[in-house]
């Protein structure tokens, strides 16, 4: 298990090292010259060449890269030309309000989706098999960036139940303090704000979370079937146990491995898609960020955000293969 | 040994694989309303300047603007007084064709990588796969995003940036078909005939690898539709006027009108929907038709 952990976080460099080639040479396939790209057009002749300076864009391009590859590995990911903040900060402060979303978008997920799809696999063929089936053709068919609107259509401005944009009410806003980012973990620590935070969050993550319950209903209740046609469960059944003892202890067990699979790989494309979902929603995540940043030409920002989430990408992918080994023990590693 | 032959697969007879492949689908309830869905929006977008000869970008009426869905206009009327039900109409020309275009170009080039990786391994396997394990690296969206603004926004380059995103699908399944079949007795025959590389390659390898294509190849319709829509939304597609799906609800957003008048964004968004749903619909019933491990 070690030996093979290690041979896949080794196998990770040379993908590492071409996402970064990647979002460099980003910069230098933009027709123009990077440095009036960076400034735009505006910009003096004098402030373009203490630019190129400051980047070495007058060095040979493989410098460059050494470069920018330096200034990646210690975090330096530059400044935005739109409102001169760090990218290290700015990320900093986003990413907690993308990730709150993505959580709370898998947990409404999995919390619906695990025991819908076990509940379609045990009354195979029944209406509620049927219902399920279609429900989840059409969640995997739903634009994410529709759905969000006749969400807010219904529940923000016709019932005016729930707030259709951004992560907080003004009025619950003032006093209410960051602590970690996390808006829910910081009203509950505070101990105010916790139905205001809570509110403006149900919209965001139904519309993020509704193509990931459809596939984990579908994925679950093929598990389950699976399983449920194996020699095991017919002698579990045979000696006697309990319907529900075979369900949960002996079959679901088994079926868990490819949802669990799933839940990883579909929190990245999460990550990925939360960039509809937070934009719609004025959530300000790194999402709606890089979109900012593609709409401003602020392209370190496109830059710095787009590293970010491949990293995150890549390291849930590798968990999710490791998390392997550890749920089925027959899976050997050579 | 006949008689189990016979209960195995009770009808043996002179039955050609592409028969067998129909009388499976047929059978296959989703694969059947799909092709009706499917057929129905080919029909429709063949049909669009037929049933509507106006040209949707200019066709506008700024008296009748933002009237709800009646008679006269079944799908309502936009901000410009636009009949959005010939404006959908048109927009499945331009959906459906840069769905089957994208997903042609992903095809195309993916499969050959793949065919190429997969039957002279070596370096040029190796290279082709980092280039595949980089293109997964990023969740897709994002990466057609990225490219697009590295390249300018417009229709042409949002369809490009998405079959760019899906090449390494068809690298993957192309050559793990051609890895397992290129160790066959037939190929080893061809290759001892003296039969050529691209022979071998384009007569021999890429049949076995087509069945699992041409499912993949319908349900990345679909993901195409979406993904093309979805960066028609972000402003990064199709550039109004043009009657594109996504940028008709990018524009009913963006201009405010989506939730006072709610069917300039319902109805657009409702096709991209069942366009995608047709073609998964679709491909799950080609999976269970050519899939030979799909038996039911």
């Amino acid at each position: 298990m070690w030996a093979y952990t290690g041979r896949r976080l080794l196998g990770l460099i040379p993908v590492l090292l071409g996402i970064s080639l990647l979002v460099f040479l980003f910069l230098h396939l933009i027709p123009g010259d990077p440095a009036v790209v960076l400034l735009g057009e505006r910009a003096s002749p004098e402030q373009v060449e203490a630019l190129r300076e400051r980047l070495g864009l007058n060095q040979p391009l493989p410098n460059q890269y050494m470069l920018f590859l330096r200034n990646l590995l210690t975090g330096d990911l530059g400044t935005s030309h739109f409102n001169l903040l760090p990218i290290r900060d700015q990320l900093a402060s986003r990413w907690p309000a993308t990730f709150e979303l993505a959580l709370s978008a898998m947990l409404f997920a999995v919390i619906l989706g695990v025991p819908l799809g076990i509940l379609a696999a045990v009354r195979k063929n029944s209406l509620w098999d049927n219902a399920s089936t279609i429900f989840s053709l059409i969640g995997v068919s739903m634009p994410v960036f529709w759905l969000g609107l006749l969400l807010i259509y219904l529940f923000a401005v016709n019932l005016q139940w729930l707030p259709p944009s951004g992560r907080i009410s003004i009025e619950g806003g003032s006093g209410f303090k960051l602590i970690s980012g996390f808006f829910l973990l910081d009203a509950l620590l505070q101990r105010r704000a916790l139905g205001d935070v809570l509110s403006h969050l149900i919209l965001p993550a139904l519309t993020l979370g509704t193509i990931p319950l459809a596939i984990l209903m579908r994925i679950t209740r093929s598990a389950m079937l699976e399983v449920l046609s194996q020699d095991y469960v017919r002698t579990a059944r045979a000696k006697g146990l309990a319907e529900r003892v075979v369900i949960f202890r002996h079959a679901l067990k088994n079926a868990l491995l490819p949802v669990v699979t799933i839940i990883g790989l579909q929190f990245g494309t999460l990550l990925g898609g939360a960039i509809l979902t937070e934009t719609i929603f004025s959530w300000p995540g790194i999402g709606s960020w890089i979109y900012e940043g593609i709409l401003n030409r602020d392209y370190p920002v496109v830059q710095g955000g787009v590293v970010f989430v491949a990293l995150i990408f890549v390291v849930v992918n590798l968990l999710v293969d490791l998390s392997y080994a550890l749920l089925d023990p027959r899976i050997q590693y050579r | 040994m006949a008689s189990i032959a016979e209960a195995v697969n009770p009808k043996p007879s002179n039955e050609t694989p592409t028969r067998l492949a129909v009388r499976r689908f047929s059978r296959s309830t989703s694969g059947k309303i799909g092709l009706a869905l499917a057929v129905f929006l080919i029909v429709m977008a063949l049909l669009a300047p037929v049933l509507r000869p106006y040209d949707p970008t200019t066709d506008r009426n700024y008296i009748e603007r933002l009237k709800p869905p009646s008679a006269e206009h079944v799908f309502g009327t936009d901000n410009l007084g636009r009949d959005v039900f010939t404006r959908v109409l048109h927009g499945s020309r331009i959906s459906l064709r840069v769905g089957l275009l994208a997903v042609g170009i992903s095809l195309l080039l993916g499969t050959l990588l793949g065919l190429l990786a997969g039957y002279f391994r070596g370096g040029l396997e190796v290279v082709i796969g980092w280039l595949t394990d980089i293109l997964l690296a990023f969740p897709s969206t994002l990466l057609a995003i990225a490219i697009v603004a590295v390249v300018g926004p417009s229709l042409t380059n949002a369809m490009i940036a998405v079959s760019i995103t899906q090449i390494p699908v068809y690298i993957r399944l192309t050559r793990s078909v051609v890895l397992s079949a290129r160790e066959l007795e037939y190929i080893q025959a061809a290759n001892a005939l003296g039969a050529s590389n691209p022979r071998i390659l384009l007569r021999h390898l890429l049949p076995s690898a087509l069945p699992p294509i041409i499912v993949q190849a319908t349900l990345s319709i679909g993901t195409a539709t979406l993904e093309t829509a979805a960066l028609g939304f972000l402003g990064l597609g199709a550039q109004p006027p043009a009657p594109e799906w996504g940028a008709m609800l990018s524009d009913a957003f963006r201009g405010g009108y989506a939730t006072n008048s709610p069917w300039t964004m319902i109805f657009p968004g409702l096709f991209i929907m069942l366009t995608v749903l047709a073609f998964n619909l679709l491909g799950d019933g080609l999976r269970d038709a050519l899939d030979p491990r799909a038996l039911r």
